[in-house]
């Protein structure tokens, strides 16, 4: 079923499909060959920033886990929540601005601490979905009207999902 | 970035005053977090620079710019699904595409399969959700995009229902 915490195993798989990535690359560099220095380029580039962002993402979500008790994200997230809980879920998501390779490490946190599956996929969804910048970033290039067309169909079909996944994988008698 | 380290900073100083037993396992819970996800990090930046390579921008583009509406919705909506572009690159891009004739319909498939599906982030996704439900999310992501592109094509008068 739904797995709080990573589990263990594929990492060495996932180690080892980098570093035949690496030696790729090392090969690429040394050969000249030139598609190869660019996908070495171009994960550079992704790693640096999507890695710069990771050591602040990871403090404040081992923050988080410190110090906000169980029972406060239940009160709100939990089986007992108001129907209000996914509009707090949409604005978390929208404010926070986490790309999903932040969002999923708060989504397992807010899971662990007693949060419905349901509100946490709406919380993943929001987050792909309506984020600040992206969506006015976005109406600058598009128009507001494409934006508010794209908010108010994916908004109510995300919640809609989450529900229905929510109903399939949420383990019973919790 | 400046900003978010600047609110880190202030949190970690805020909570090493108020405790500091439970600062430091904060600090501990961040580092094993952090060290369990780095493995399927690494395979995510290896395929993003392969999909990269292989998917460029431009050649995306030219993918997304023909008549038949249909074809076009498809092609944008496996394009967005199987790519990984961020944001500040993808909507520049969808704007040129936009004043080149591209149809709204498919630019909102191929934007909304972008933020919504990741084929490329599976391998992290599923260390978090399982396999299952990382599949699931995915696919309901997928659907949502081309109910998006319906009525968007709707709403702008590209795509009539007769």
């Amino acid at each position: 079923m739904v797995k709080t915490a990573p589990k263990k195993q594929g990492w060495k798989l996932h180690l080892l499909i980098f570093c035949a990535f690496c030696v790729f690359a090392a090969v690429s560099f040394l050969a000249g060959y030139v598609p190869g220095m660019e996908m070495a380029r171009n994960s550079t580039r992704f790693l640096v920033s999507m890695g710069a962002l990771f050591p602040a993402a990871f403090i404040i979500i081992g923050l988080f886990e410190a110090w906000v008790d169980r029972e406060v994200v239940e009160a709100h997230l939990g089986m007992n929540s108001h129907p209000c809980a996914y509009l707090w879920v949409f604005i978390l998501a929208s404010t926070i601005m986490a790309p999903l390779l932040v969002a999923l490490p708060v989504a397992s946190s807010l899971l662990k601490k007693g949060a419905r599956l349901k509100l946490v996929l709406a919380f993943l969804g929001a987050s792909t979905i309506c984020r600040v910048p992206m969506t006015v970033f976005e109406a600058m290039y598009l128009g507001v009207p494409f934006s508010a067309v794209r908010l108010l169909v994916s908004i109510p079909l995300v919640i809609l999902s989450s529900e229905i996944l929510g109903r399939i994988f949420e383990p019973r008698g919790e | 970035m400046i900003v978010l380290y600047g609110i880190t900073g202030i949190l970690l100083a805020l909570s090493f005053a108020l405790n500091r037993t439970r600062t430091v396992k904060a600090l501990r819970l961040a580092a094993e977090k952090f060290l369990k996800i780095v493995p399927a990090f690494l395979v995510i930046t290896a395929l993003t620079a392969v999909s990269l390579y292989f998917i460029p921008a431009e050649k995306a583009a030219r993918f997304l710019g023909g008549d038949n509406l249909p074809a076009g919705v498809i092609s944008a909506s496996v394009l967005g699904s199987i790519s990984f572009i961020p944001g500040f690159i993808v909507f520049p891009l969808t704007g040129l595409l936009r004043q080149h004739g591209t149809s709204l319909t498919v630019l909102s498939a191929f934007t909304t399969t972008l933020m919504m599906v990741g084929i490329i982030t599976i391998p992290l996704e599923k260390e978090y959700l399982g396999m299952k439900l990382t599949i699931a999310r995915n696919a309901a992501g997928f659907v949502t995009a081309l109910a998006v592109a319906a009525v968007t094509g709707l709403v702008f008068g590209e795509l009539h229902l007769w």
